[in-house]
């Protein structure tokens, strides 16, 4: 409408998280996996399964933190990458009689190729309008799956039943409460990986791309190169837990992967601390449980019980669980000085 | 050549749908730089307070002017209450709110009408328009009603006080506030006219969508397209977006084996996708120069 070029002084897309912010020490972390493991043997096969689907949640809200909070790129499309996962996984096992545990690097590579690919018309946005285009993906994903020329393999609309698998070496466990353990140490290698894919070269060149992509590309970063390997890294982590997920509930199909999934992640992400890796599980309970929650408190009203929830976590504690457990942290180092 | 012509006429007429989406879309990312996820969910919820107000006896074009004064205040009261507080925050902050929006609006709405689809009127009747088979007549009146607003619409930013002042604090807020323009209230402004001319749209597809809580859904998608198609700096853009798309979606059905309603989607979303990565701004846009 005016004739003067607009000129932006953009605000940053993320708020930069130093780099030591982004992990749990030693002793956090050693009683969180301590607690990890001891709790699935006091409780029922339907929790198990839940906590499972906890750890798998959280390995996808990780893998959008490693694009978000690493690299400062947006995602509002990371269902289609746990589709694609899944699917893989779902399709090797049942059309393939591979074993299962084989397909989660399978399904982790070829998700790994499919955000690379997408990363690169990606690249050229930023902000809202990546935003926009994975959004775009996440809400096409469904319907491609759904398409009459794949069918054969995906089982159309009707999806694909997978088997779940049995402990192994006869070990006197029930098959949720094997998956439960075989997906934590999924869990526990890659959150390993992450933090140290974090703390290295690469990471280093995620923070400064996200931080000022201009300053990053004058110290010799490939901003091109390392915006899609975020992306790349980010998908492939996310089909790894779409495979476990496909696993976990026995079941692929179309419409478990709409963009209701690819909102709620990054909801989970957003009330987990965006760049605090540890607050994924908090932001993947949150996206579990509070549904839940606010269908208890009133049936008709559970969205809205969410929304405003959302609203408060945006309000009160805008830096999610991050910011509460630094408070945390302060009071009890209070407490110790008294 | 018959199938053409009725293929692209009935393009246009589901693209002046997009086309106001399109232009509510626009406004709010021309006010305040984010696009807005809840839109669809704000024009449907004035639908249905609209549709409420005629249950209770009044008239179409009574209904229409209150539900308009509704969405225009209803816009302001959110930017107020929510929005303002986080025009500082990250981007990401600001999307987790528009979803938070999202899922509110869908509940409340869903509560207080149920999920039952309902009929809803058209004040241009549906017999065909000018004795021709091809467009009804409440067709050709939402194709009038986009391009009177957007007429109002260039008027109202071209001519006015007021719309000068909302151009000048969306393009350089700092010099505005220099020059005595409250820009605070200038975004209000720019949220209550994309409500309202959200509610428009919603009014006019109504009654070829029928009225439930998840009307607006794809619409949104295909307003976002339209928009980015256009330019999204652009009101003009966006209209000029919204008809092409309603085409291009119509065209691609018909032509293009193997795309039935199945992929009609896919369409719209594989063309955010190519303008996006080939033309960032759009048709009509002003590409954006960024300050190191």
């Amino acid at each position: 409408m005016s004739a003067i070029q607009e000129v932006v002084t953009e605000a940053p897309a993320v708020e930069a998280v130093p780099k030591k912010a982004m992990t749990l020490g030693y002793g956090a972390s050693l009683a969180m996996l301590a607690l990890l493991i001891i709790v699935p043997l006091f409780v029922k096969n339907f929790i198990i399964f839940q906590l499972t689907m906890l750890l798998i949640y959280a390995l996808a809200v990780l893998a959008l933190n490693i694009l978000t909070g690493g690299s400062g790129q947006f995602s509002l499309g990371q269902s289609a990458f746990y589709a694609v996962g899944a699917y893989t996984s779902a399709i090797l096992m049942e059309h393939g009689n591979i074993n299962y545990a084989l397909t989660l690097p399978v399904a982790g590579i070829i998700c790994f190729a499919f955000g690379f690919l997408f990363g690169q018309p990606a690249l050229r946005l930023s902000g809202v309008y990546l935003a926009l285009a994975t959004f775009a993906l996440a809400t096409a994903m469904p319907q491609l799956l759904k398409l009459g020329v794949f069918e054969h393999w995906t089982g159309g609309v009707q999806g694909l039943v997978v088997t779940k698998p049995d402990a192994p070496f006869g070990l006197p466990m029930s098959q949720d409460m094997w998956l439960y353990y075989f997906t934590l140490a999924v869990t526990i290698a890659i959150y390993i990986f992450s933090v140290n894919l974090l703390k290295s070269r690469s990471g280093r060149a995620f923070m400064a791309i996200r931080d000022n992509e201009i300053a990053a590309s004058a110290m010799g970063i490939d901003v091109a190169l390392y915006k899609t390997l975020a992306f790349g890294v980010s998908a492939g982590i996310t089909g790894v837990a779409g495979g476990l997920g496909a696993i976990a509930v026995q079941f692929v199909a179309p419409d478990g992967y709409t963009i209701t999934l690819a909102i709620s992640l990054f909801l989970g992400m957003v009330v987990g601390g965006v760049g605090w890796l540890p607050g994924s599980i908090v932001g993947s309970a949150f996206i579990i449980f509070v549904p839940n929650i606010a269908e208890g408190i009133s049936k008709g009203l559970s969205g809205a019980v969410f929304g405003v929830l959302l609203f408060l976590v945006i309000f009160l504690v805008p830096h999610g669980a991050r910011q509460v457990a630094i408070v945390a942290q302060q009071l009890i180092g209070k407490l110790k000085k008294n | 050549m018959e199938l053409f012509t009725n293929q692209v006429l009935a393009g246009i007429a589901t693209g002046a749908i997009y086309a106001c989406m399109a232009l509510a879309v626009v406004m709010i990312y021309q006010a305040i730089d984010h696009l807005n996820f809840a839109q669809g969910e704000m024009a449907m919820f004035s639908t249905f307070v609209s549709w409420q107000l005629m249950q209770w006896g009044v008239p179409y074009w009574g209904a229409f002017v209150l539900t308009l004064a509704f969405s225009f205040a209803g816009g302001i009261v959110i930017e107020r209450l929510l929005f303002k507080p986080l025009a500082k925050a990250p981007i990401l902050t600001n999307v987790a709110g528009f979803i938070a929006l999202f899922a509110i609006i869908n509940s409340v709405a869903g509560l207080i009408w149920d999920f039952t689809i309902k009929q809803y009127p058209t004040p241009f009747g549906s017999s065909p328009f000018l004795g021709s088979q091809l467009i009804s007549t409440h067709q050709a009146g939402m194709i009038g009603v986009t391009v009177l607003l957007l007429i109002l619409l260039y008027f109202f930013f071209q001519f006015t006080r007021v719309g000068l002042a909302m151009r000048a604090a969306a393009s350089l807020p700092e010099s505005a506030r220099l020059v005595g323009i409250n820009t605070s209230w200038m975004i209000a402004l720019g949220w209550g006219m994309a409500a309202a001319i959200g509610s428009i749209a919603g009014m006019l597809i109504a009654p070829v969508v029928f009225l439930e809580p998840n009307m607006m859904g794809g619409v949104l998608i295909y307003g976002f397209a339209a928009a980015v198609l256009g330019g999204l700096t652009s009101p003009l853009g966006a209209v000029i977006g919204g008809f092409l798309v309603g085409v291009f979606e119509n065209l691609a059905g018909t032509y293009i084996p193997g795309v039935g309603n199945e992929l009609k989607l896919p369409i719209a979303l594989a063309l955010i996708i190519t303008v996006l990565v080939v033309k960032p701004a759009g048709l009509f846009g002003r590409p954006i120069v960024k300050r190191v």
